[in-house]
């Protein structure tokens, strides 16, 4: 068997997507005119498929911020913080998201997946167990699976289920790591976090918050669902990543734990990688200032969320959650999701096209983010192309 | 040898609510090529056959169960170390 017969499928589904005409994981956004605007095949289009939930990728503080550190600290760092040094954001970027978390300290990554990927992969190993939701991110399977763990899965925002599993491991539970999403990117459900924190204190095990989609959606200051939910203080690990409401590129961990900064040491994915550019960081940190003190935003972002949202149930669609940043529409079989796709992108909405094995119980999804820069004309712009394609079905 | 046969019969009641009788089990049937299951229904099955044996069974083994008979021996493996 040769090295390329394994991805014969793959080929296949490729020449099929070919045959209909349509490509959703190659979309090319010819110029990005704002955080909700783009020029796809030369025809304006609303970017409802983003992340951008807070839509600072354009603001004009965030952007001088960069601007002065890539003129007075260069173009990127070359290297990894442990053999090449750190610059002094970096460091400065993780003591300020400890302070916003009230936490001891933080460790920033040059991505939010090699965050989950470094955490993990260092924090749990052979003769550890690991207990994820089943619709935890890939990042967080690859980073168990890098390490080494034990690693079990329990249903879906199911903490009896969790507790179940972790009653089956007896004494081991109390070194148990539970992980588990504020918001589900798939659908943009929520966790049972006040459930799961309770189950976390009966067996005395570890729980970590991957707040990727919720932080600056969540909480009164935007941090996310733990604080929404007053479990700040349970989660033994928060992670999150600077590339959604941050509008940048990284992520991070916080913790009390002392034993975090030893993380830094055993990292492979920290080690070996280059460090955030120092453009990136200034960005970032001039954002993490915006999203604390952001909650017009954060206004804005749900009152953008639940216009499409009402739409969309409106309309007749099923959706995969309630009102949230991320509104899922389920659509019935592949083939017609991937039509429907198409016929979004050409009435000038750009949206993401979730498809099985990656989406929950096999179905198919077409993914709209909302972000806070929308305007309420762009929503509706948005909610009549899907009027359109419900008429047309 | 008993152990492994009551894993087994208590297996074939549980793969059954899957196949709905339509495809005839035994131990040499692959979960994926015989019983036409996709990924996310594999999960599924391993789920309920979790809840039917009480155990929990690692991710890690996965890839490692490609049949009936070698599901049946890693659900032994695990009973026998609890």
């Amino acid at each position: 068997m040769g090295i390329f017969d394994k991805f014969q499928a793959l080929a296949a589904n490729r020449r099929e997507l070919e045959t209909l005409g349509i490509d959703p994981f190659g979309v090319q956004i010819e110029q990005i005119i704002s955080p909700t605007e783009g020029l796809i095949n030369g025809q304006h289009t609303i970017l409802a498929g983003t992340n951008n939930y807070l839509g600072l990728t354009f603001d004009p503080d965030c952007i001088a911020a960069a601007r002065t550190a890539l003129e007075f600290e260069g173009t990127g760092t070359t290297g990894s913080r442990m053999a090449n040094g750190s610059y002094s954001g970096h460091r400065k970027l993780e003591q300020e998201l400890a302070s916003f978390y009230g936490k001891r300290d933080a460790i920033v990554f040059s991505t939010g997946y090699q965050a989950n990927l470094g955490l993990l992969a260092a924090l749990v190993g052979p003769g550890d167990v690991v207990l994820l939701d089943a619709d935890c991110h890939a990042s967080i399977y690859d980073g168990c699976r890098l390490g080494g763990a034990e690693t079990i899965r329990f249903r879906h925002n199911n903490a009896q289920d969790l507790a179940k599993r972790l009653r089956r491991l007896g004494a081991r539970a109390a070194d148990a790591l539970v992980v588990v999403e504020g918001i589900y990117s798939m659908l943009g459900d929520h966790a049972p976090l006040q459930e799961i924190a309770a189950v976390k204190q009966e067996f005395g095990c570890y729980l970590m918050v991957d707040e990727a989609h919720s932080l600056g959606v969540l909480g009164e200051r935007g941090r996310g669902l733990v604080e929404e939910l007053d479990v700040i203080a349970d989660a033994d690990f928060i992670m999150g990543t600077f590339s959604k409401s941050l509008g940048s590129a990284g992520g991070f961990c916080v913790s009390d734990l002392a034993e975090l900064d030893l993380i830094r040491y055993s990292s492979r994915p920290y080690i070996f990688t280059a460090s955030p550019s120092p453009a990136t960081i200034a960005s970032t940190r001039c954002a993490l200032r915006k999203l604390a003190a952001g909650s017009h935003l954060r206004q804005r972002l749900h009152d953008n969320a639940k216009r499409l949202h009402a739409g969309l149930t409106a309309l007749g669609y099923t959706l995969g959650a309630p009102p949230s940043p991320v509104v899922a529409v389920v659509i019935e079989g592949r083939i017609e999701a991937l039509t429907f796709w198409k016929d979004l992108l050409q009435h000038g909405v750009y949206s993401n096209l979730m498809l099985p094995p990656v989406t929950p119980n096999g179905v198919s999804l077409i993914r709209c983010s909302v972000s806070a820069a929308h305007t309420a004309e762009q929503i509706d712009a948005v909610c009549a192309a899907f009027a359109d394609l419900r008429v047309t079905a | 040898m008993a152990e492994y046969q009551r894993i087994l019969s208590n297996l074939y009641d549980g793969l059954a609510s899957f196949t709905k009788g339509t495809v005839k089990v035994d131990e040499d049937t692959e979960l994926v090529g015989d019983l036409n299951l996709d990924s996310l229904q594999i999960m599924e099955l391993l789920l309920s056959i979790e809840d039917r044996f009480d155990i929990s069974i690692p991710v890690s083994i996965l890839p490692d169960v490609k049949t009936v008979r070698d599901l049946a021996m890693q659900i032994k493996k695990i009973t026998q170390s609890e």
